[in-house]
């Protein structure tokens, strides 16, 4: 079993969870992040203060899928992510030891 | 049915019964237009400071301060109306020397429902209870503007006393100056007199109670110095209490290099509005009759402050490349700030231009002149309060020409308006130079007495958590 850690542009979110949902992907985890790469930030001023900010805001979308499936949900994020400009983020894959459905009590490959 | 014309006697007597009665009827009486007016304006004004202020203030501080702010004015509010109300209003208005009042009517004794205060024009009272509410107001946000300068790193404690200090050795005396006087009915009945006179002894007497009446006024206003609403007492005033406390407390942790973004200019821009709302209660008030007289206060206070935000607007556009909310919202506050003096003197195309120069002369000193000096006034206090009220103070003796379109200096001894431009323009330059001073030096004597007592300013770890969880133990926003 794997994680998929993906951030991505805000804004993408409805479509990459689209594209999960149309591979069989039925659950995930989201969170307003801040952070940038190769995209610059932007000036902010506020009377006399001019502030570099480099943090952008993102998303970052994380979702378990057994290790056969991992291909499948990269290929569906990156096409569903991708605008061609600079920004549109990056994807990591995370080894995961064990998953429980906490209602049924229901391990690994049956909690996915 | 038919009406019979009235015959010329009945006429004759019914001319002669009205002319008695008005002549009976010489004591003045309150007017309840006026009454009505002055009592709205009061609340007018205390909006101004909660929640306008509080909330303009706290939206430009981070969420971590927000509390803090939000408590030192309301604060600042209470306790002023307090001590206003146990003396204050005895210090500042009634005749003592030259430089403050005395206690006669300290814990508003002798202050009834039947009292009366003057106004600017004979035969026209007001209640004085609603007077000394007006004023009170006025007590209440000057300090409350101060702590814009120190804010995110001072102690609340060290607010607590030096709000009440600043209060009595700063605002009290200068209002007194400024504004107290022995209003418009016994300068011109005493006048009066001098020209009645029959004979030398009887006028050198009456020149005698003149000289007296004349005399009870407070220095700044004898020097003739001429302010509206409040731009010397209020804005200059506070301006550089501030300007003396930022220096004094030092610069915010992180302050030129860490990210120090306003956490809610929404917030701000609700506080700015309800800022220029309240101000007309603030100017149109100071015309403490709900006359023609007023009327112009207000039409200043809409063409001043639209000019300023617009010039202040406009100007950030070309420098700095975008038009700002929180410039144009600056741009507002320093128009309402310069208007404040010259609300009720200035011609209407005077205020017009007047805003237009606050707007562009306070924006280079919130941020060239800022960044060139380097101090950490956190929320422009000195920028837009002082420089604000020093453009305003000095363009009131310039704008109050009646070739100008102003009103002209009344004397009450002629019943004229009058005008003199070197003369006035002294008398502003004094008026303005002696609260630098004053305001300045006392108010430094004042931290530091404070700093002593209680310490100014909170430590690195606190500052860095943010005030509102280690002064209030309570967080603005639990989402």
């Amino acid at each position: 079993m794997k994680i998929v850690m993906a951030i991505i542009k805000p804004f993408k979110l409805e479509e990459v969870r689209d594209a999960l949902t149309a591979i069989g992907v039925h659950g995930l985890t989201v969170t307003e992040v801040k952070g940038y790469g190769r995209q610059k930030g932007h000036t902010e001023i506020y009377r006399g203060a001019e502030y570099a900010v480099s943090f952008l805001p993102k998303i970052k979308l994380e979702v378990a899928v057994a290790s056969d499936q991992v291909d499948k949900t990269i290929e569906a994020i990156t096409n569903a992510a991708k605008t061609g400009q600079i920004g549109d983020g990056k994807i990591f894959v995370i080894g995961l030891d064990h998953a429980v459905r906490i209602r049924t009590g229901e391990a690994d490959a049956a909690a996915l | 049915m038919t009406f019979k014309r009235p015959t010329s006697a009945g006429l004759i007597a019914l001319a002669a019964g009205l002319l008695t009665a008005t002549a009976a009827c010489a004591e003045p009486t309150v007017n309840k237009g006026d009454n009505a007016w002055m009592l709205t304006s009061t609340v007018l004004v205390l909006l101004m400071t909660i929640p306008g202020l509080a909330l303009f203030y706290g939206g430009l501080v981070r969420s971590k301060n927000m509390l803090s702010v939000l408590m030192q004015v309301f604060y600042t509010v209470c306790i002023v109306v307090v001590l206003y109300a146990l003396f204050g209003y005895s210090l500042a208005f009634t005749g003592g020397s030259d430089y403050i009042g005395g206690l006669s009517k300290a814990f508003m004794s002798g202050v009834t429902t039947d009292s009366k205060a003057a106004t600017f024009s004979i035969d026209a009272n007001i209640s004085e209870l609603v007077y000394f509410c007006f004023q009170m107001t006025f007590a209440a946000i000057t300090p409350a503007l101060i702590v814009g300068a120190f804010a995110e790193r001072m102690k609340f404690a060290a607010v607590v006393l030096f709000v009440p200090l600043w209060l009595i050795c700063v605002y009290l005396p200068i209002s007194h100056m400024v504004w107290y006087w022995a209003g418009p009915d016994a300068i011109s009945e005493a006048a009066k007199a001098v020209a009645a006179a029959a004979d030398a002894a009887a006028k050198t007497a009456a020149q005698a109670k003149l000289d007296e009446v004349n005399a009870d006024a407070g220095w700044l206003f004898k020097v003739g110095a001429i302010d509206f609403a409040g731009g010397t007492v209020v804005h200059i005033n506070a301006g550089i209490a501030g300007l003396v406390g930022a220096l004094l407390i030092g610069k915010r942790i992180g302050y030129g290099k860490e990210l120090m973004a306003p956490h809610s200019l929404t917030m701000s821009m609700i506080g700015a509005s309800l800022l220029w709302v309240g101000w007309f209660g603030f100017n149109a008030g100071s015309n403490l009759e709900a006359s023609g007289g007023a009327a112009l206060a207000m039409s200043n206070s809409f063409v001043a402050t639209a000019a300023a935000a617009l010039s202040w607007m406009f100007a950030e556009w070309i420098v700095k490349g975008h038009p700002s909310v929180l410039g144009a919202l600056s741009g507002a506050v320093a128009g309402l700030v310069a208007v404040t003096p010259a609300a009720g003197y200035s011609g209407i195309m005077g205020a017009l231009v007047l805003g237009l120069v606050a707007g562009v002369v306070c924006l280079i000193a919130c941020t060239a002149v800022k960044n060139a000096i380097g101090y950490d006034d956190s929320l422009d206090v000195f920028g837009v309060h002082c420089i604000g009220g020093i453009v305003g103070a000095i363009g009131t003796g310039i704008l109050v020409n009646p070739d100008l379109g102003g009103t002209g200096v009344m004397n009450y001894e002629t019943g004229k308006a009058a005008y003199d431009f070197a003369g006035q323009m002294m008398s502003q330059l004094k008026a303005v130079g002696f609260t630098l001073v004053w305001s300045g030096i006392i108010s430094a004597v004042l931290y530091k007495i404070v700093d002593v007592i209680v310490g100014l300013r909170v430590t690195a770890e606190k500052e860095r958590e943010g005030l509102d969880v280690t002064e209030h133990t309570e967080r603005a926003y639990n989402m």
